[in-house]
């Protein structure tokens, strides 16, 4: 099982991982309000990295900004080397045309927090739709990919049901199975369980560890704090927009370093606890 | 090719074209009237269990709404008086067919606002032992005022603009007093313009004047 | 000699018959060009540069604020005195169209509107063109909501093709006045003119109400 096959065959061989995802000093301000001050972040092939902090410390504003759906005003993304949105031109910086940026969204898997999934499509036509519009792949191919995903997902009695007839975490594990089937370098993961019941959380969590697993790059905004512990590689800090500590997750919620992290653990006591514990 | 514009000879006669855009304003608040008392009647009819009444209000409401306002005056202006039918004159002829053609809309738009008040308003005027018509009087009759009064401004100015036809039974508003200067002057673009800058600004401030009613009566959120 | 309504229909016949194509033709161009520009008017109202928008916006509400009679008879005489040759019909049409494109741009426009973000940004996400993302994602989810407004505004514009007879435009309320003016048949050949209307506008209701519930399967 393997989403990435590039993925396992680097991190067998004694190769450095590469840089997939390289964010560089970003900037980003809603009118007088600066909510990104400089965020710098390395994101290795395989690595699943989970940003958290308390809302509006900019988690989710950053991730928003690897594909562009939020403009930045400053600093650079690259993605597997391709510069994200824009260009330097003779010293200008120049945002992209649409079609170069859906060229590029398109190899940045995302999935939201509202699912978004296109309600007048079934299941399978939801993960159709890039594979035949932007890959351009022939549709009984792209049929049988959908249907190899929804099956991943658990969910290949549900292929052909629209998404009002399926539970909100079934409609989050479709929209994760759209997002992996277009074969993206990086997923990007924004409090994807946060609008779903309580019962439902394990099961879309269950998927996430499983991309993880076959190799799958990973960044992840969330507030499932025992999902972060044993699922990510790497935990990032934010706070304000700014990064405040990151490091492994272990480390970083055994020992904050900073007052900051540390309120904001405390308010997950039963989790630290559970933590400190081992 | 160059036109020259001269708006004196509309400056003359404003305070015709004036005259015309108050008449035309009446008519219309004198339909909205009629036509929300039509409303009402029926709006409350659609809620009865009787099923012919029910049927002959979803005719009335479907035919006049599928028929063209222009025949509709001319069938109760030159159609009516020919099977004895009379009308006091064009002006009461013009109302009534301008009140029964809001009617069928105020229906619909009664109809909406009397199921969209909330049962349990009904029930606390029962619990504190109102009769039945003195709930709906004092309770669901101002409710239901409230939730249609957007719908209620915007029939005001769809009937505002409908008075235009009125010009088709030589009733002498706004339209008829452009039509007028427009044939005994020539200046085409000044009557027509000044004409349509009239009826928008009116529609504009009956628009914005209606607003602040509807803020100061919007009770239920 | 008696005269008899089925009589004096048979002799109308060739007349009505040329109303009633005159009317069916305009209210088809009319409707067409309305539903056309309207998308186009629509996508500019959400998506255009900001002086477009609000070009669009004055445009919009300008002719939503004019009684339509007013812009045909504006239309009918103002066009003829910029020297454009045009018929009656045509100055009819142009203005029925212009008002049905304004209400059909204002119908797209909150159609639109009323689609949730999450719809285009999750068809970003997978790389969608702005073309693929009306096309695929916000067109058939717009269609729903602009079903009901688009049939009351092409209802609207059947009613209103009566008023280009008031130009002489020889519609079927037109051509109906004329059998009158000839057989004094009053009541019965109104009559015969509001079935029209009734059948063909009441048809159009109907078609309506089965596209909204077509597409009524598009829950959130």
């Amino acid at each position: 099982m393997s989403a990435n096959p590039a993925a396992s065959a680097t991190s067998e061989s004694a190769e450095p991982a590469r840089n997939l995802l390289v964010a560089r000093d970003v900037h980003k301000s809603f009118g007088q309000t600066e909510v990104l001050k400089g965020i710098d972040l390395t994101v290795t092939e395989g690595e699943v990295v989970a940003l958290i902090g308390a809302s509006g410390s900019g988690k989710t504003t950053f991730l928003r900004c690897i594909n562009l759906l939020e403009e930045f005003e400053q600093g650079s993304i690259t993605v597997d080397g391709d510069p994200v949105g824009y260009t330097d031109r003779g010293g200008s910086r120049r945002r992209l045309s649409e079609g170069r940026l859906a060229a590029q969204r398109a190899r940045i898997g995302m999935v939201f927090q509202s699912f978004n999934l296109f309600p007048h499509m079934t299941a399978a036509q939801n993960v159709m739709l890039g594979l035949v519009k932007v890959k351009g792949m022939a549709k009984a191919e792209a049929r049988s990919l959908a249907d190899h995903w929804l099956a991943r997902v658990g969910l290949a009695d549900r292929a052909d049901h629209h998404p009002y007839q399926l539970s909100g975490g079934q409609q989050q594990r479709v929209a994760i199975a759209r997002a992996v089937a277009m074969d993206p370098r990086l997923i990007l993961f924004d409090e994807v369980t946060s609008a779903l019941d309580p019962e439902l959380v394990s099961e879309v969590l269950g998927v996430m560890k499983d991309l993880a697993k076959s190799g799958m790059t990973m960044l992840v905004v969330s507030h499932e704090m025992l999902f972060v512990r044993d699922v990510a590689t790497h935990v990032v800090f934010l706070d304000s927009g700014r990064i405040v500590e990151e490091g492994e997750p272990h480390a970083v919620f055994k020992n904050p370093k900073s007052d900051r992290l540390r309120a904001f653990l405390g308010r997950f006591t039963d989790i630290i606890g559970d933590i400190t514990a081992r | 090719m160059t036109y020259n514009f001269n708006f004196s000879v509309i400056w003359r006669q404003f305070d015709v074209m004036l005259w015309g855009l108050g008449l035309g304003l009446l008519l219309a608040v004198i339909s909205l009237a009629i036509g929300t008392v039509i409303g009402l009647v029926c709006g409350y009819a659609f809620r009865t269990n009787n099923k012919t009444l029910r049927g002959l209000v979803w005719g009335y409401v479907e035919f006049i709404r599928n028929e063209p306002l222009l025949l509709l005056i001319f069938f109760v202006y030159f159609g009516l008086p020919a099977i004895g039918i009379r009308f006091f004159d064009k002006y009461e002829s013009f109302v009534i067919t301008l009140s029964i053609y809001a009617g069928a809309y105020l229906t619909e738009v009664f109809r909406a606002g009397l199921t969209s008040v909330p049962e349990r308003y009904v029930e606390a005027a029962k619990a504190i032992g109102l009769k039945p018509w003195q709930t709906q009087l004092y309770v669901v009759l101002p409710l239901t005022f409230r939730i249609v009064l957007p719908s209620l401004s915007n029939n005001l100015i769809s009937l505002f603009k409908d008075t235009s036809l009125a010009t088709a039974i030589a009733i002498p508003e706004l339209t008829f007093t452009a039509r007028q200067i427009n044939a005994n002057t020539y200046r085409v673009m000044e009557a027509w313009l000044t004409a349509s800058l009239l009826y928008l600004a009116t529609c504009y401030l009956i628009a914005i004047a209606l607003r602040q009613i509807e803020k100061r009566y919007s009770v239920i959120k | 000699m008696q005269r008899t309504y089925l009589g004096e229909l048979m002799k109308a016949k060739w007349s009505l018959l040329q109303g009633f194509i005159t009317t069916m033709e305009i209210s088809a161009i009319v409707i067409v060009i309305g539903l056309i520009a309207g998308m186009i008017g629509g996508l500019l109202l959400v998506y255009g540069p900001k002086p477009v928008r609000l070009l669009m916006r004055l445009y919009v509400d300008v002719l939503r604020g004019i009684p339509v009679l007013v812009l045909i008879l504006f239309s009918y005489y103002g066009l003829a005195l910029l020297g454009v040759n045009i018929s009656a019909y045509t100055a009819g049409v142009v203005a029925l169209a212009g008002f049905c494109s304004a209400h059909m741009s204002e119908t797209f426009r909150g159609a639109i509107d009323s689609i949730p973000v999450g719809q285009t940004e999750a068809a970003k996400a997978i790389g969608l063109t702005f073309q693929q993302r009306f096309i695929y994602v916000l067109l058939p989810q717009a269609a729903r909501r602009i079903v009901p407004p688009a049939i009351n505004t092409a209802v609207e514009m059947v009613k209103g093709t009566t008023l280009l007879s008031i130009i002489g435009v020889l519609d079927v309320l037109l051509a109906t006045q004329q059998t009158i003016a000839r057989n004094y048949m009053v009541i019965e050949f109104y009559a015969t003119a509001m079935l029209f209307y009734f059948v063909l506008n009441f048809t159009l209701s109907r078609m309506g109400a089965y596209f909204e519930r077509r597409f009524g399967f598009i829950r959130y």
